[in-house]
């Protein structure tokens, strides 16, 4: 028998890895996150719904980050559960998280570039009009 | 044993050594998940920097903003479909990882059939804008953005849907073994990077006004 069968065999290793020790994810953990996954896909619909107006300062602020802030719940939830990143080996959440955070550093510079942030600012405008302008 | 030897693992589904743990073919469907954020980070940025760049849908009308022609109901739902669809595949991977192969082909079924019901959604959509509202491709900077953006994703919700098929006809055949379960997890990440990418996209577009 060689070391490799003979790993596996010790192991009984059948699929997804365990590489930070965690208890195999069972299917009644899944449904479970994804009617968790649609209740705060609800709460985040009506939270768009309420009667913000043109909400300015710490109104617009509320709208805009409660709605990222349950944004990014779902897409680490997502993430974590049903991409087995918190099931699997630390390499792959660390590969994917940096790639991720790299997406964010990147355009977050582009869009300082376009001066996104200025007060008044409501987006790029081209220094030439477009043809049907 | 050498340095080498001594941080080496076996993966389990090849019997490769790897100095991760991890097999080749995972590895690799993350670095590619990992570039795809910054392609589609360059998309969402692209929207952001467009939306207010709208123009009337005749010539003399008011210009209205971006998602004052979105229908939200109609896309909750879609987006609904699509969260769900990312449950019936994670459901595939353990129904193969059991060993249980008519529940693999069954819930690889529904995904695609989920997956289908979303990219018809947005397709409807499409049409309702371009027809009756009258936003085409160039009708606007805020509206290219917006079709680009959305048809990078249904373009990736489509070829999903083509791995899923694919991997449902392999199974018929018999081609997926039980030992061969991360074939069908792999599939399963590419499917589950395409509903967190909607995630984003759904609130940055069409919730955030």
């Amino acid at each position: 028998m060689s070391d490799a069968s003979a790993t596996l065999e010790s192991t009984g290793h059948t699929g997804t890895g365990t590489g930070k020790g965690q208890s195999h994810p069972t299917d009644k953990m899944f449904v479970q996150v994804a009617i968790a996954l649609g209740v705060i896909t609800a709460v985040e619909v009506a939270w768009s719904y309420l009667p913000w107006g043109d909400a300015t300062g710490l109104m617009a602020f509320a709208e805009v980050g409660g709605l990222l802030f349950m944004m990014a719940i779902k897409f680490v939830v997502v993430a974590s559960r049903f991409m087995h990143l918190k099931f699997d080996q630390g390499v792959l959440s660390r590969l994917f998280y940096f790639g991720l955070l790299l997406a964010i550093l990147v355009y977050v510079a582009t869009l300082t570039t376009f001066e996104m942030w200025s007060p008044g600012s409501s987006g790029f405008t081209p220094s030439t009009p477009f043809p049907h302008v | 044993m050498t340095d080498l030897a001594a941080t080496q693992t076996i993966d389990p589904e090849h019997g490769h050594l790897t100095s991760t743990g991890v097999s080749n073919e995972k590895l690799a469907m993350w670095v590619f998940l990992a570039s795809e954020c910054l392609l589609f980070g360059g998309l969402i940025s692209t929207f952001v920097l467009y939306r207010s760049k709208v123009l009337p849908s005749v010539p003399g009308g008011e210009a209205l903003p971006l998602h004052e022609s979105f229908d939200i109901p109609f896309t909750s739902v879609s987006s609904f479909v699509l969260l769900m669809s990312s449950m019936s595949m994670v459901l595939a991977v353990s129904a193969i990882q059991r060993g249980d192969h008519r529940g693999l082909r069954s819930w690889l079924a529904v995904t695609a059939l989920l997956g289908t019901v979303f990219i018809s959604g947005q397709f409807y959509e499409f049409y309702e804008f371009v027809t009756v509202k009258g936003f085409g491709l160039t009708h606007s900077p805020a509206w290219s953005a917006f079709y680009v953006l959305t048809g990078f994703h249904g373009a990736h919700v489509t070829i999903g849907i083509v791995m899923l098929m694919g991997t449902f006809l392999l199974s018929l055949r018999g081609r997926i073994p039980q030992e061969r379960a991360e074939a069908v997890e792999i599939v399963g990440l590419y499917w589950h990077f395409v509903d967190v990418v909607w995630i984003i996209v759904f609130t940055v577009v069409y919730l955030i006004k």
